[in-house]
């Protein structure tokens, strides 16, 4: 019995010292005045100094929370509960969260920066007029090489994936949007394809690709890719930025018959607390420098025009990252199809996962 | 008397079940009952019974059936083999430590040493076998599971080990029992208890096993878990989610009839 | 038993130990690579430690981890020893097997099922998320373990021993504290462990019911790992398991050379009564 006391009386001791440090940690950093911003977005998807530059000129204290998918996200919004003073969700995303009413409106004349981005981004058809939201960062989904493992031959498009030679060759990234959509694309279809015939096409071509994969992952990818566990992977194009800096081996190519185009952009959820501060940051980070080095930092393509005339040749002159013209022309941004819909897509995704070789 | 002190202990337990299981069942079963556009449905359960998710059933039960048996295999001789060292308790210790150790990081760590250049294919390499995909197959899978859940198996067998009374051991070997005998006669009905709940604390979670179908099985493992998860957080079809989640609880329930029962009968 | 049965015993206990601490020394021994990536070893560094001590931020939320555990076994513990007493003074078998299987059905529910649920429940009821909403639900998850380990104990005493301490004229406190629960005890150490163990190893749930600038280890580890997980969450991991490792055989032999409490390991306190 002694003994028992003895240990609840430690562990009891114990966890209140511990919360007395952390309390006092937490007001020597400043995390617990009032002068702070909350900021919701993706793993390691700004450059920390920006944030202690952005800290250093207002005077405001920067709480970065993380999430790793725009789902878990939107969960979080909806329930309330939380204070989160900027976020930035996928394009998708924002249309649902718009439907939901689950954002403030933006007023554009707080955002004097705004101006620096290019007329492109502006004004697409999940966020008219950018009442709610301002483009952060944007990017296609691709095939990553390994064009040493692949003898030299280069895939160019998406049914190059279907060559027997790439036998459990091929990691895909776990997305049913994604998978689905280059199914559909392979087969010249649109990727909001929702023709059920086209669709179920698109499941018995992605059934037969089954032989080629080796595996549905989720952000292990990059490692993966990275210490050449497979020879091709369909990823993202930040991603692909980011593994090739890893390993030099890696090439990254957008498919000829066309991609999905996608954007990140920076939103005011409706339970925001500091909304000056939130316009602050915004202006901030559209600011072409800030911009500039966040780019650099992350890898992404940037939708600041003059952020991008300050990068050096080799990032904006890349065409697999600032894509030309014409094939800009065949990229599609995923419209909002519908929950019943994307319901559908995530069934027929399952059963490709649940396909056996 | 006894009535007094059975409510003195009910009251803060039956407050716990009531708020933090009963109130989570009934949101659930509540949820299972709306599509994803919250329409009112019994289309969730009629789902459930085609043949996707009745293979999926049947992959997880085989795959938890797998995993509780060779984490007993496992972890029966580790326990009745610890409690002969000399710091029994300090190995137990040693035992459960690497679990405080995040999953996600040992996990990556296993991607690591499993890999087609990692560490064990380098073994293998220079032990004359060749490398091997390991990684991404139903063995790293069953393994990695085994690892994670040895500690939950080999501490209640441990426990009732040590629950037994080694003049029983003698009195079997005195009346001319072998080893093997008065293990399967002697020692084993008694720490039956440890077994059983060692398998329900490795079973039932081993049923709703998911981020490791992913990590180390790379999705060509689907368990109901993982089908939760992604109806939870990827689909937000909360609806199916929760169907199956409802048949998850379902079959918890059955399992622990059938453990319970047996318990009664061998205490008779 | 013979000494080639021993040798096998212990080859056989090297064995799982090794694999079991496989994984653990393949962490550690990354956390010095200048390499900054857990493939491929470059060299040795110090700076990964630099990193983690330079940040504040992830110190607060180490602590925070902790708190959260030690709060969260201790209670559940408490908790779930109560439980399981109330379950054992049920007498009829069909509202016991009731109550044990609502006791498991948070240990088969999916963590997200959990998470999810706990996250309504929460925003229903109003509890801000954060510290609180983390340590309740840390707390609830434990408690069904805590009744399952601490359970078999109880149901293995014989009531004969307490109905000898009420003869001899015990109340229901002495009985308790006296003969139950010193009877138990290897029970309670073992579901206050696990409790512990589920608390560190927790991410889902607390994934969803965190908030506010609250954070715990796993979660931040999660969500640092879309870039692929930083060396210095290696350093980090290396410096609190040696610091458990330490905690651990440091507690245990200091409870062993007091000779008062040598009596603690079992055949002993079978010999004590």
């Amino acid at each position: 019995m002694k003994q028992l006391i003895r240990l609840f009386a430690s562990v009891f001791i114990a966890a209140f010292a511990l919360m007395y440090v952390t309390s006092y940690l937490n007001s020597s950093q400043g995390y617990s005045g009032g002068n702070t911003l909350t900021i919701y977005n993706w793993g390691d998807y700004i450059d920390p100094e920006l944030i202690a530059a952005f800290e250093e000129e207002t005077g405001i204290k920067v709480i970065y929370q993380t999430f790793d998918s725009n789902e878990a996200m939107m969960t979080k919004i909806e329930q309330g509960g939380t204070t989160f003073d900027i976020s930035v969700p996928s394009e998708y995303a924002i249309s649902k969260m718009k439907e939901d009413n689950l954002l403030l409106p933006i007023d554009h004349s707080k955002l004097p920066n705004l101006t620096h981005i290019d007329e492109r981004f502006m004004n697409l058809s999940f966020d008219p007029n950018n009442e709610y939201s301002i483009p952060y960062f944007w990017g296609t989904v691709g095939i990553v090489y390994n064009a040493e493992l692949l003898d030299g031959k280069a895939p160019t498009s998406w049914n190059d994936l279907w060559d027997p030679a790439l036998k459990n060759q091929i990691l895909l990234v776990d997305g049913a949007r994604e998978v689905i959509g280059f199914g559909l694309n392979s087969l010249h279809y649109s990727l909001n394809d929702t023709d059920e015939a086209h669709l179920q096409e698109a499941k018995s071509k992605l059934a037969a690709l089954t032989p080629n994969i080796k595996a549905i992952v989720g952000d292990e990818i990059k490692m993966l890719l990275a210490n050449e566990e497979a020879a091709v992977g369909v990823v993202w194009s930040g991603d692909a930025s980011e593994i090739m800096g890893e390993n030099e081996k890696l090439d990254y190519v957008v498919p000829e018959e066309g991609s999905n185009l996608w954007f990140d952009n920076m939103v005011i959820p409706k339970t925001a607390r500091n909304i000056e501060g939130a316009y602050a940051f915004m202006n901030f980070m559209l600011d072409p420098e800030h911009a500039a080095q966040n780019a650099e930092y992350v890898g992404y393509s940037t939708p600041n025009k003059d952020a991008l005339a300050l990068l050096p040749e080799d990032i904006s002159g890349d065409e697999r990252f600032y894509p030309s013209p014409e094939l800009t022309e065949k990229l599609e941004v995923y419209d909002n199809l519908g929950k019943k819909m994307l319901a559908h897509y995530n069934e027929l995704f399952l059963e490709f996962k649940m396909h056996r070789k | 008397m006894a009535v007094r002190s059975r409510n003195f202990y009910l009251v803060p337990y039956l407050l716990w079940i009531a708020l933090f299981v009963i109130a989570p069942i009934v949101l659930i079963v509540y949820y299972s009952f709306f599509d994803v556009e919250g329409n009112f449905t019994f289309d969730n359960y009629a789902k459930f019974f085609t043949p996707v998710y009745l293979r999926m059933t049947l992959n997880s039960f085989w795959y938890a059936l797998l995993i509780t048996f060779f984490s007993l295999l496992v972890a029966y001789p580790t326990a009745y083999l610890l409690t002969k060292t000399k710091h029994k308790q300090l190995w137990l210790l040693l035992i459960i430590l690497p679990s405080w150790i995040n999953l996600l990081l040992k996990t990556y760590a296993f991607i690591g040493l499993f890999g087609t250049y990692g560490f064990t294919n380098a073994v293998l390499d220079t032990l004359g076998f060749g490398r091997h995909q390991i990684l991404f197959t139903d063995f790293s899978f069953v393994f990695v599971s085994v690892y994670i859940f040895i500690p939950f198996m080999v501490l209640p067998i441990f426990n009732a080990l040590e629950e037994m009374n080694p003049t029983l051991i003698y009195a079997a070997r005195d009346l001319g029992a072998s080893g093997w005998t008065t293990f399967r006669r002697v020692v084993f009905p008694l720490t039956i208890s440890g077994v059983t709940s060692g398998c329900q604390a490795v079973f039932i979670p081993a049923l709703s096993l998911f981020m490791i179908t992913r990590l180390i099985a790379g999705n060509r493992v689907i368990t109901l878990g993982t089908a939760i998860e992604q109806h939870f957080l990827v689909t937000q079809d909360w609806g199916m989610g929760a169907t199956i989640a409802v048949f998850l609880i379902i079959a918890m329930a059955v399992t622990m009839l059938f453990t319970g029962n047996r318990e009664v009968r061998t205490k008779r | 038993m013979t000494s080639k049965g021993n040798r096998f015993a212990n080859l056989y206990l090297i064995a799982v130990f090794a694999v079991l601490y496989a994984p653990i020394v393949y962490l550690m021994v990354y956390s010095f690579n200048s390499g900054g990536t857990m493939h491929g070893f470059d060299g040795f560094t110090l700076e990964w430690y630099e990193e983690v001590f330079a940040d504040t931020r992830l110190l607060i939320i180490v602590l925070n981890t902790f708190v959260i555990a030690l709060l969260s076994s201790a209670i559940s513990t408490i908790l779930g020893v109560i439980g399981a007493l109330a379950i054992r003074q049920v007498r009829r078998r069909q509202p016991r097997n009731t109550l044990l299987s609502l006791n498991n059905v948070l240990i088969v529910s999916p963590d997200v099922i959990i998470g999810a649920s706990f996250l309504i429940l929460f925003t229903m009821i109003g509890i801000r998320l954060g510290f609180t909403s983390v340590l309740l639900s840390h707390i609830a998850f434990s408690v069904p373990i805590v009744v399952l380990m601490v359970l078999p104990k109880l149901q293995e005493m014989s009531s004969t021993l307490i109905d000898a301490a009420r003869d001899l004229g015990a109340s229901s406190w002495d009985v308790l504290t006296k003969v139950v629960l010193p009877y138990i005890k290897p029970g309670i150490f073992a579901g206050f462990f696990m409790a512990l163990t589920y608390s560190l190893d927790d991410f889902a749930v607390t994934f969803f019911v965190t908030g506010n600038g609250f954070s715990t280890l796993s979660v931040e580890i999660y969500s640092r790992a879309r870039q692929g997980v930083s060396l210095s969450i290696n350093a980090l991991s290396t410096l609190l398991f040696l610091f458990t490792v330490l905690l651990v055989i440091g507690y245990y032999f200091i409870n062993n050379r007091n000779p008062r409490t040598t009596l603690r390991s079992t055949d002993g306190e079978a010999a004590k009564r």
